[in-house]
């Protein structure tokens, strides 16, 4: 099932930042790292529901605004003493365009199209 | 169903018990402590510091607010208990307050002895036994005058000394010949007494006080053979009774002490007595160690049916005086069956002495020169042969074994149940095992999962000599905490290194100072931004994505992830037109809640994120600008309305607040900064619990600072006096720039003083105006760059405008695709 959607360019989003895009599932977090890689998540922290598109980005992580939770960008863990984990979504770029798609399939496929 | 336990009393000795039952036993207990006192626990032990000014109250908290919460301990501070209904087995505080018990502990601890003196009921009559009296000690000395303090015992000497360094005259009475004649010898006691008067106190023996002097407060103290003293004060230390009012009233077996058994239960199984209120096999108890074994037995007998015995304690003393080295434990009476090694040094002012009886040491009195106490201790204790020995025993633990050692082998030699920590019980083995296990590397960490060297803090030197036993090279005394865990620098050392090797940027800084994570995280990240900011005004750009949310979009995150907005309202003051301006946009945007701060201002809260550029330009229009409410940066001057208006009004209280907002907002600071002036002493904008505070007098200007209230509660201390406004401004700016340039990120500014201290501040921004300027000239240059409204950039349009908009939406039929 294809599934894409395109949601901008990565140029659209500061480098170790985040922007949000709007979805029927809800708001989904979609980050880009110092080295420019892409990574989208539910807009909400496990923890008490923060919205993690506000956070400060670091290697592949993001910390929470409200409560300083840190949560993995690759596999939507919560790094640290609690447990908990977020949806992600898969991401890819266009290397010609730049252009950012995004998936709203299953998680599953989310976290294999991460691990490559 | 957890069941209830009822404290009465917020002591060191029960404090430790419900460290040791929450250790134990988590959940089993939901717990209600009722304290007459209205703070938390601390410990009195380090009273005496406190007194002398070597620590400050926030320095010997035991448990804070948060300790009480994390537990769910309901704690009823300043609620003294009148009653114990043991049918209903309920306690009843004053003004009403009721609590059930399943289990109660009395710990109401002792009260002061005051002698039934004629006058002994003057105002200016005082104990030494909490925090109270050490403040009203204070308010005394900070005038100065006489202090007569009656009883030379372990209280008394220490408030005498306190006294002195706080720069009063202090007389000492002492019915006794000697000083603390139940722990000295009379060789001891004298030396002491030398030692004293060189400090300038005066000590008089065989003082029988006849009575206090005065008509509403005191005057004066009368001795029995017609001597008149002149005294401001007069501190009452001759002892303490075992406060058994509440038990005795329930109907519990008293004698001098609340009775109790070897398993600390008084005659009701239901209830524990512990600390200094308890009597156990006839001995009443007045030193921290016995309280806390009692505190463990306690503890555990809560937990279930147990073997966990108190069977009485012999204890060892060491007075607290800073600069006089004194340890006496046991029984050192003279006596047939006894003999006693001595040892004196009169020009190093040493002075030794062990009483061996049975070929064991039974008493031990060491004066000036105090290391070997814990080794003497130890044997004693231990009922350790000491013939082999005693040729040296005197020279202490280092001469055995032929040649002399160095410390560090003197503690390697000890057995690893030989007791470090006397408070608290700890023996050598619990301390180098946690470092071990644990990987320990600071001094705090072993306080912290060891108790060693956390209450009266005297075996601090051998506790860090078994950290470097144990760690070897890697223990380094000085070790600070690394800022964060991308790097083992502390903040002193990078704020230290970015300006000696010129670092400019993020990068530059990980890559020179070798971070260990490729781009840091979200603490050191903001910290390095804000250090490079300050240091490199005008040359660093300051970097958004270091920033928190709220310094990035220069709101206030909220929990449902809106936005809190607070428009500057120049030293509280407001007009039609701005208040006109908020109610059009409060209504425009639909925001649902309206709040005064406690800072003078107007907050808009619940603030969608889409709309605050549309609210900026807005309150913008109005001539309103960000108030930096998120900000670690210069937040409110509050003021009052000063000469302007009010009748006790000595300065343009109000104005000095504008303008000194006006000079410093827009600037960037380690932690925020709250300001306030006051146009009298009356102080009604508070200034003495801000950053920096101003109260105005008829002769100028008061320049406080370092004040707390929040987490902490901190009165200011004053840093100087200034004549002009002029000069005020300039003192408070150059004593923030000096913050600025000196702070460690989040370090509020009270923080900053304990670790700097006052002395290097005044040196830097009081006494030398020529540096004073330089300072100030510092600020001026960075707000050349920091003086920008960052709600004008940023209103409808302007900059960083990806923040305020989603970056694409997914409509529902499209995903369903």
């Amino acid at each position: 099932m294809s599934d894409w959607h395109r949601i901008g360019l990565v140029t659209d989003i500061p480098r170790r930042g985040a922007r949000c895009v709007n979805s029927p599932f809800g708001r989904i977090a979609v980050f880009r790292t110092a080295e420019d890689r892409i990574f989208a998540t539910e807009d909400r922290c496990p923890h008490k529901g923060g919205p993690l598109s506000q956070g400060i980005v670091h290697d592949s992580s993001v910390t929470c605004p409200l409560h300083n939770a840190v949560i993995s960008l690759k596999s939507g863990e919560m790094r640290g003493p609690d447990e908990g984990r977020v949806r992600v979504f898969a991401t890819r770029v266009d290397p010609l365009t730049e252009v950012i798609e995004l998936s709203l399939e299953d998680e599953a496929a989310a976290i294999r199209e991460a691990a490559e | 169903m957890p069941e209830k336990l009822v404290v009465i009393g917020n002591g060191m000795a029960p404090g430790r018990a419900l460290e040791h039952l929450f250790e134990k036993a988590p959940g089993q207990y939901e717990v209600t402590i009722f304290n007459a006192e209205p703070r938390v626990n601390y410990n009195r032990l380090m009273l005496s510091p406190v007194l002398s000014g070597e620590k400050t109250y926030e320095d010997i908290v035991t448990h804070d607010d948060a300790w009480y919460a994390s537990h769910g301990v309901t704690l009823h501070k300043g609620k003294r208990v009148e009653t114990i209904d043991r049918a209903a087995r309920t306690v009843t505080a004053a003004y009403g307050t009721t609590a059930p018990y399943d289990k109660l502990i009395v710990a109401t601890g002792s009260n002061p002895f005051i002698v039934p003196i004629p006058g002994s009921t003057l105002t200016g009559v005082l104990t030494y036994r909490d925090l109270d009296d050490v403040e009203t000690m204070l308010e005394a000395a900070s005038t100065g005058g006489r202090a007569v303090v009656v009883g030379g015992g372990l209280l008394g000497l220490e408030a005498a000394a306190g006294l002195k360094m706080r720069g009063m005259d202090v007389t000492v009475l002492h019915l006794m010949p000697t000083l603390m004649e139940r722990q000295l010898d009379p060789a001891a006691g004298y030396l002491l007494e030398r030692s004293l008067k060189a400090r300038g106190i005066d000590v008089v023996t065989k003082a029988n006080t006849h009575a206090i002097l005065g008509e509403d407060k005191v005057e004066g103290v009368k001795l029995d053979d017609g001597t008149v003293i002149d005294a401001k004060i007069v501190v009452m230390a001759v002892g303490i009774r075992p406060s058994t009012d509440l038990a005795k009233a329930a109907g519990l077996d008293v004698g001098r002490g609340i009775k109790v058994g070897d398993d600390m239960r008084t005659s009701d199984p239901d209830i524990f007595a512990l600390g200094e209120c308890v009597e156990h096999r006839g001995q009443c108890y007045g030193l921290v160690a016995p309280l806390y074994e009692m505190a463990e037995v306690v503890a555990s007998q809560l937990c279930g049916p147990c073997e966990s015995r108190y069977l009485g304690s012999v204890t060892s003393t060491k007075l607290k005086v800073t600069g006089i080295d004194l340890f006496s434990a046991g029984d050192f009476a003279e006596g047939d069956d006894r003999e006693e090694i001595v040892l004196r040094d009169a020009s190093a002012g040493v002075y030794k002495r062990l009483v061996v009886k049975d070929d064991r040491i039974i008493g031990a009195v060491l004066y000036g020169e105090t290391a070997d106490g814990a080794w003497f201790f130890d044997l004693m204790k231990k009922k350790t042969p000491v013939s082999e020995m005693r040729e040296t025993l005197i020279f202490g633990q280092s001469y055995q074994g032929g040649s002399p050692l160095d410390p560090i082998a003197a503690v390697a030699a000890l057995p690893g149940d030989a007791e470090i920590c006397g408070c608290n019980g700890v023996c050598k083995s619990k301390i180098t095992g946690a470092i071990s296990a644990r990987g320990l590397t600071s001094l705090d960490e072993v306080r912290a999962h060891t108790k060693a060297s956390s209450s009266c803090g005297t075996c601090t030197g051998l506790v860090e000599q078994l950290m470097a036993l144990t760690l070897g090279d890697a223990f380094n005394p000085q070790a600070v905490k690394p800022m964060c865990g991308c790097t083992d620098l502390s903040h002193a050392d990078v704020r230290r290194l970015i300006v000696a090797k010129t670092l400019k940027s993020i990068p530059e800084v990980m890559q020179e100072l070798e971070w260990k994570t490729s781009c840091g995280c979200a603490k050191c990240r903001p910290a390095l931004n804000y250090y490079l900011l300050a240091d490199w005004p005008g040359e660093y750009v300051d970097d958004d994505q270091s920033r928190f949310i709220n310094e990035r979009v220069h709101a206030n995150i909220q929990k449902d992830g809106t936005y809190s907005v607070v428009p500057r309202m120049w030293g509280g003051m407001t007009t039609s037109q701005e208040l006109r301006a908020i109610a059009d946009v409060v209504d425009k945007f639909q925001i649902p809640s309206v709040k005064c701060t406690g800072g003078q201002r107007i907050d808009m809260l619940g603030v969608k994120k889409e709309d605050l550029p549309a609210v900026w330009a807005d309150l913008n229009a109005a001539g309103m600008v960000s108030g930096a409410a998120y900000g670690k940066a210069l937040r409110t001057v509050k003021t009052c309305v000063g000469t302007d208006w009010c009748r006790f009004g000595t300065q343009d209280s109000t104005g000095l607040g504008v303008r000194v907002e006006r000079f410093m907002w827009g600037s960037w600071t380690p932690a925020k900064v709250k300001m306030a002036v006051s146009g009298c002493p009356r102080n009604c904008a508070e200034a003495t619990c801000k950053d920096v505070g101003v109260i105005c007098t008829d002769a100028g200007y008061e320049i406080h600072f370092a004040g707390a209230a929040g987490l902490d509660i901190k009165g200011t201390e004053v840093l100087t006096q200034v004549k002009t406004e002029d000069e005020a401004l300039e003192m408070i700016v150059a004593l923030v720039q000096l913050y600025r340039e000196q702070g460690h990120y989040l370090e509020r500014i009270y923080k900053w003083l304990k670790r700097v201290g006052m002395a290097s501040i005044k040196a830097a921004v009081v006494d030398d105006p020529a540096k004073r300027r330089v300072y100030f000239d510092r600020f001026i240059y960075s707000q050349k760059f920091s003086q920008r409204d960052p709600w004008a950039d940023r209103a409808s349009g302007g900059m960083a405008s990806h923040e305020f908009k989603p970056m694409a939406d997914i409509p529902f039929q499209e995903a369903a695709e």
